[in-house]
């Protein structure tokens, strides 16, 4: 993908709101990933982070807005509209099963049968090549269990599934949260060859040292208005950080 | 995808800068390891390894059958014979489809305490409507009514779980005793129906022709050859290392000689001189094939694979899009078709049904599962291992049948073995959730004197290790693993010791 200042976002939201009863949580959002970009989202507890990631995962749909995915408008009712796009969700407590090996892990709920019976071999062969891909090293082995995995591997085969199936969004939440300064490192390079692989990432992390290190663009939810979309480059760790407790605000027309 | 496997790789760790994933896997083409490699003596290596990592499976199970055998075996004359092995297997037939049963729902950490009842009721069922004096249905549309009942119960339960929400211990001891009263009823107080269906008395009564026993084993050899091929294929075709083809002549081979060994066995006469017994018992090929094929579904179809996530990740299942529900639901209705075929095999082994047939069964059951190396916290065991708990509970059942103790003494020691093969499951999950380190440091001298000092006195075994273990934990070192056999083999051997003095006590009183 060509470096260009008219990058197309690969997805794009248009005045997103979302209620939980009376309460509203997302008042109108805008927010825009590029592919081959990393994006952070960030703002504090109860900004509506959470919320605005599961709409687009498609646990649960907004109640207004528009969603706009590669130019086309689009809807996510269910998860499977989103994975149906490529939109995959690496979650903060790794959705992964300690009991099985790194391919069943990787592949599961989408294997590869013939006859109604696996395939491993060619599950493992691309298991295999997609952490290659990501330059992973520090497994030995495919066939590993996952419980016997540290924290930054686990995390490693969690963005690796994600990739699997050619995903084009990619959504991490809070990737580098329960990890050591070794591991994160790790998992903050394997974000950057992610982006680099033309995937479109969204970040969303408590760790403004960590969204320095690896974002491209800088997104501030504020109380359920996005009040800040930056580029790294162009913005300091303390305006980001007025954006995030709302003691700095943004000229209103990039926000809104 | 198409990737060229070039061995040679210029340096594994190139930063992948396009977008191509071809272009990466081209740069950098040699495959992560997948434990596959190696000849036998890496295999071996890495099965010991897992095996240090808490992944016993049946091993422990196995190896307490061993000792079982050996110790009945010196305590009475009757044990190692011909027929009482053919006994045993017709006495295990049941418990070990009971077992089979119960690993579905357990695998999922779910549990039926209906699964005995659930037979009674089923084959009262069955004998109600197949009896001459009855109904008098043809015993094929009999069981076939009884199945479908049991088909319906694990509907029943499934529903409740998953729909309704609650959990599975309390919806399956409500039909513990609902199902108990439905028995009652449909046997009527004080009942008793005999098995007159020669069919259905032959299952656990009679055996096949020496031949076919025989063919029995070739077909066997000739499906897990078969099997081992199509995976070795497809492994070949995608490119990834497949194990030595020495391994699976080795698995071969001892499939061919234990089977053998059993076969012939069964062969002799275990009946008298006029009149011939030979033979394997129709059950075994019955329990062999529903073994296979649910072994099959579970290693080797995404039902299975399903039914480990949920088991191990119930979360993780339901976002990689697998549909909780109908998995939790089917694995309900599986148990409880299992366990009406278990019913059958008790039928035909007793020869009758009573109003209290089963009752007593499903604690039997989970504790086989378990004492197999079925981990009751779900996602860990296979049917096999519920199947070898099955043969170990029936040992002792059997083999303190024959030294006529009183009946108590076989429930203390089965509970005995249960709480020891459950503590097993415990500290290996527990292992088995730590990544594997590797301690440093000179061996410690007590754990190796232990060891030895073990297979010769158990006292001295569980002295020395006991220190070596306290010594290891204060001042680190390597020898941990041995001095903890040494306990082991240590308090085995006092077991051991103990049953054989009560036995001769009990035997010198009576």
């Amino acid at each position: 993908m060509a470096e260009s200042s008219e990058l197309r976002p690969l997805i794009e939201l248009v005045d997103v709101k979302k209620g939980f009863g009376p309460v509203s949580v997302l008042k109108g959002v805008a927010l825009k990933a590029y592919p081959g970009k990393v994006t952070a989202l960030v703002g504090d507890n109860g900004a509506g982070k959470s919320t605005l990631i599961k709409g687009l995962a498609g646990v649960q749909p907004y109640d207004e807005g528009q969603i706009i995915f590669d130019g086309e408008p689009v809807t996510l009712h269910t998860p499977r509209d989103a994975s149906a796009l490529g939109i995959e969700v690496v979650y903060q407590d790794l959705a992964l099963a300690d009991n099985l090996d790194i391919v069943q892990n990787m592949f599961l709920g989408r294997e590869e049968t013939e006859l109604l019976t696996f395939d491993e071999g060619r599950m493992e062969r691309e298991a295999s090549e997609t952490l290659r891909s990501l330059s992973v090293r520090t497994v030995k082995s495919v066939r590993q269990k996952v419980s016997s995995l540290s924290g930054g591997q686990r995390q490693t085969v969690a963005i690796a599934r994600s990739v699997l199936k050619k995903a084009r969004l990619v959504i991490l939440d809070e990737p580098t949260a329960a990890l050591g300064v070794a591991q994160t490192e790790q998992v903050l390079n394997l974000v950057r060859r992610l982006a680099e692989q033309g995937v479109a990432v969204i970040i969303i992390s408590h760790n403004l040292a960590d969204v320095f290190e690896v974002a491209d663009y800088i997104s501030v939810l504020y109380l359920g208005q996005m009040v800040a979309e930056v580029e790294t480059a162009k913005t300091t760790r303390d305006d980001v950080v007025g954006y995030i407790t709302g003691a700095k605000t943004q000229a209103r027309g990039a926000a809104a | 995808m198409s990737v060229t496997h070039t061995p040679e790789t210029p340096e594994p760790g190139t930063p992948a800068a396009t977008l191509d994933t071809t272009a990466i896997a081209a740069t950098d083409s040699d495959l992560i390891g997948s434990g596959q490699e190696g000849g036998i003596v890496d295999q071996a290596r890495a099965y010991l390894s897992r095996l240090r990592g808490g992944e016993m499976g049946a091993l422990p199970a196995i190896a307490g059958f061993i000792v079982l055998v050996v110790l009945f075996s010196f305590l009475s004359p009757f044990f190692f014979t011909e027929r009482n092995f053919a006994n045993l297997l017709t006495q295990a037939a049941s418990l070990v489809m009971l077992g089979m049963a119960l690993t579905f729902v357990i695998l999922l950490g779910e549990i039926d305490l209906s699964a005995g009842v659930t037979a009674g009721v089923t084959m009262a069922v069955f004998v109600v409507l197949s009896d001459p004096g009855g109904a008098h249905l043809n015993w094929i549309i009999a069981f076939l009514i009884a199945l479908a009942s049991g088909l319906a119960i694990g509907t029943f339960i499934g529903f409740f779980r998953s729909r309704i929400g609650i959990p599975s211990f309390v919806v399956t001891l409500g039909l513990f005793l609902g199902l108990q009263g439905a028995q009652l009823i449909i046997i009527g107080p004080g009942g008793l129906y005999r098995i007159q269906e020669p069919a259905v008395l032959a299952i656990q009564n009679n055996n096949m022709p020496v031949w076919m026993g025989w063919v029995m084993l070739l077909i066997i050899l000739a499906i897990s050859f078969a099997t081992s091929m199509v995976d070795r294929t497809r492994r070949t075709r995608a490119g990834v290392p497949n194990r030595t083809i020495a391994l699976m002549w080795v698995r071969l081979g001892v499939i061919a000689v234990l089977g053998a060994v059993v076969i012939f066995a069964l062969s002799q006469n275990r009946g008298t001189a006029f009149l011939a017994v030979t033979g394997v018992p129709i059950v075994v090929p019955i329990t062999l094939v529903i073994l296979w094929i649910g072994t099959f579904v579970l290693d080797r179809t995404k039902y299975g694979r399903w039914l480990y996530a949920i088991g191990g990740n119930e979360e993780a299942a339901r976002r990689a899009g697998i549909k909780v529900i109908g998995i939790r639901w089917i694995a309900f209705v599986v148990c409880s078709g299992l366990a009406v075929i278990s019913g059958l095999f008790a039928a035909s082994q007793v020869g009758s049904v009573d109003a209290a047939f089963g009752r007593n069964d499903v604690l039997n059951g989970v504790a086989a599962a378990v004492v197999g190396g079925v981990s009751l916290f779900g996602g860990r065991g296979r049917l096999m291992h519920a199947a070898v708990g099955a043969l170990v509970i029936s040992v002792i059942t059997n083999g303190l049948g024959l030294l006529n103790l009183p009946s108590g003494v076989n429930l203390l020691v089965t509970g005995g073995v249960l709480i020891l093969a459950a503590s097993v499951d415990a500290l290996s999950r527990v292992r088995g959730t730590k990544a594997v380190e590797h301690p440093t440091g000179p061996f410690n001298v007590f754990a190796i004197v232990g060891f030895v000092l073990s297979f010769v006195t158990a006292i001295g075994g569980i002295v020395l290790g006991a220190i070596a273990v306290f010594q290891i934990r204060e001042h680190g070192g390597r020898g941990r693993g041995l001095a903890i056999w040494a306990v082991a083999i240590g308090i085995i051997e006092l077991l051991i010791a103990l049953v054989i003095a009560v036995t001769a006590v009990l035997r010198a009183q009576g």
